[in-house]
């Protein structure tokens, strides 16, 4: 099967600080890989070198046969790859970050009619169908203050999907949301991995994990520790450290 | 002192005219130099930043009057000779730029970098999600201090009659030279300043509030 992420070599500090130390991870297409690690061994820095929203040190990553290369010294990625990359690959931030002064329907046609060049008919046609498949279509003119956090969360997704990326990345996606509400987003981001979507996604949520992952990846203090599949990973850890930290966080 | 009033209010009505013109010309010009000079502050190249933050600092650092006497007298021996209307607009624009510059540059940094991230992780460029993004919620967290800069240039119009422009505190003072009448021709300048700002003040909150009710944060 067609790799559509290849991450080789990565390396990345911040000032003298090492954050990953040579990364090397392959995901397949329709793949969805489950990121699992300590608070800080780096998960995020790696998903968002995915979309490059982290400049990489050294390394490359080529997403959908596009590279991102580390910037010359001091200059940044050059911003046109770099939006041809994010076109294809879709991003939900644990904080949302919905845009809070555009309603429901224009946070998720925004990108669709400025990027894509989407007319309003087209934009709004597929922003309802998604919303629809969220289960916020109700909602549609509201403000996002007026939303909960998981339909927040929900909205973000659809407005991610509007795009329609090849590759969706989740940076703890529950992980801002009462209790209550981790279910609603789950369900929404079960379906997708449903239908063949490729997903990278950093959770805490261990029990999902082993329900959607294909495989998980153990990440610690910058370094894949620890490849599998989700029986793999989560009943029989190779190594020491995996154990440990599968033991801390699936006490409670 | 209202029959004094009377025979004075076509000078003063000049004068108020002007005022006010001078307050909305070069509040436009302050905007958009602002806006410009905020944008080439956070500019990742170096040879836009370092020369808008010289320049921003060159105004902040030295009297509206000096600015005012130089564009009008220091220019012309320079090829550039203005009108006093076009020297009191540049002038006025220019200061208020800078101050405004730094308004802007807080309130875009207010706009959270989560805000950034989203949109461009969406394949919107860097300009898209300034003009679709962060200026329209910057904005928003703007409007106090602009419209209190907006009162105030309104009050430092006073400093262009220095270069003959014939606004209200030149008509004040034409009007004393005329009748050695300081006490009434003053006071009466002073109540029309009030009056026009103390209202201003009070828009200014009101759009503060409005937008307050109106803007959508979390
Ligand atoms: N912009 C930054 N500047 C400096 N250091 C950073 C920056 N972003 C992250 N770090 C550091 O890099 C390390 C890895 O951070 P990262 O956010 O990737 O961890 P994480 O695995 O996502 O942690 P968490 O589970 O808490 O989200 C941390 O030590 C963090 O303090
Ligand atoms: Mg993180």
């Amino acid at each position: 099967m067609a790799n559509i992420i290849e991450m080789t070599g990565l390396n990345k500090a911040f000032d003298a600080f090492q954050v990953l130390h040579d990364v090397n991870l392959s995901i397949a297409k329709g793949e969805v890989v489950v990121i699992i690690g300590a608070s800080g061994s780096g998960k995020s820095t790696l998903i968002r070198c995915i979309n490059g929203l982290e400049q990489l040190d050294s390394g490359a990553i080529e997403v959908d046969g596009l590279t991102l290369l580390p910037a010359a010294k001091g200059r940044r990625q050059a911003s046109g790859a770099l939006q041809d990359i994010r076109r294809e690959v879709g991003m939900v931030f644990q904080q949302f970050n919905l845009f809070p002064h555009k309603t429901v329907l224009e946070n998720v046609t925004l990108a669709p009619i400025k990027v894509r060049k989407w007319d309003q008919a087209k934009a709004e046609t597929t922003a309802r169908r998604l919303l629809e498949r969220v289960g916020l279509v109700d909602h549609i003119q509201k403000y996002p203050s007026q939303l909960s956090g998981g339909q927040q969360q929900r909205v973000a997704i659809a407005r991610s999907l509007a795009m329609e990326p090849r590759v969706m990345l989740f940076d703890e996606p529950t992980s801002a949301l009462d209790p209550e509400m981790v279910g609603e987003v789950l369900e929404v981001m079960r379906g997708l991995a449903r239908e063949g979507m490729t997903m990278v996604i950093v959770t805490h949520e261990m029990g999902f994990a082993r329900e959607v992952a294909d495989r998980v990846v153990y990440i610690d203090q910058g370094r894949i520790l620890e490849v599998g599949t989700a029986a793999e990973i989560f009943d029989a850890p190779r190594e020491e450290r995996t154990k440990l930290f599968l033991s801390r966080v699936l006490k409670h | 002192m209202f029959a004094d009033l009377k025979a004075w209010s076509p000078e003063l009505l000049t004068g108020i005219r002007l005022t006010v013109g001078m307050t909305f010309g070069s509040m436009a010009i302050a905007l958009a130099l602002g806006l410009a000079l905020a944008l080439g502050r956070i500019s990742l190249n170096a040879w836009i930043r370092t020369p808008v933050i010289a320049f921003v600092e060159l105004i902040r650092g030295s009297p509206l009057l000096l600015q005012l006497f130089y564009i009008y007298y220091v220019l012309p021996a320079l090829g550039l000779r203005l009108t006093p209307i076009q020297a009191g607009l540049l002038g006025l624009g220019v200061n208020y730029a800078a101050y405004l510059s730094e308004v802007f540059r807080a309130g875009i940094a207010a706009v959270g970098s989560g805000q950034r991230e989203a949109s461009e992780s969406l394949g919107m460029s860097p300009s898209q999600t300034m003009r679709h993004i962060i200026l329209p919620q910057a904005w928003r967290i703007v409007i106090p201090p602009t419209g209190n800069y907006f009162i105030s240039l309104f009050k430092d119009t006073a400093l262009v009659s220095t270069i003959s422009i014939a606004e209200l505190m030149f008509q004040g003072q034409l009007i004393a030279s005329d009748t050695f009448r300081y006490t009434e021709i003053y006071s009466i300048i002073f109540v029309i300043y009030v009056a026009i700002s103390v209202p201003a003040s009070a828009g200014v909150r009101w759009l503060e509030r409005y937008f307050n009710r109106s803007g959508q944060r979390r």
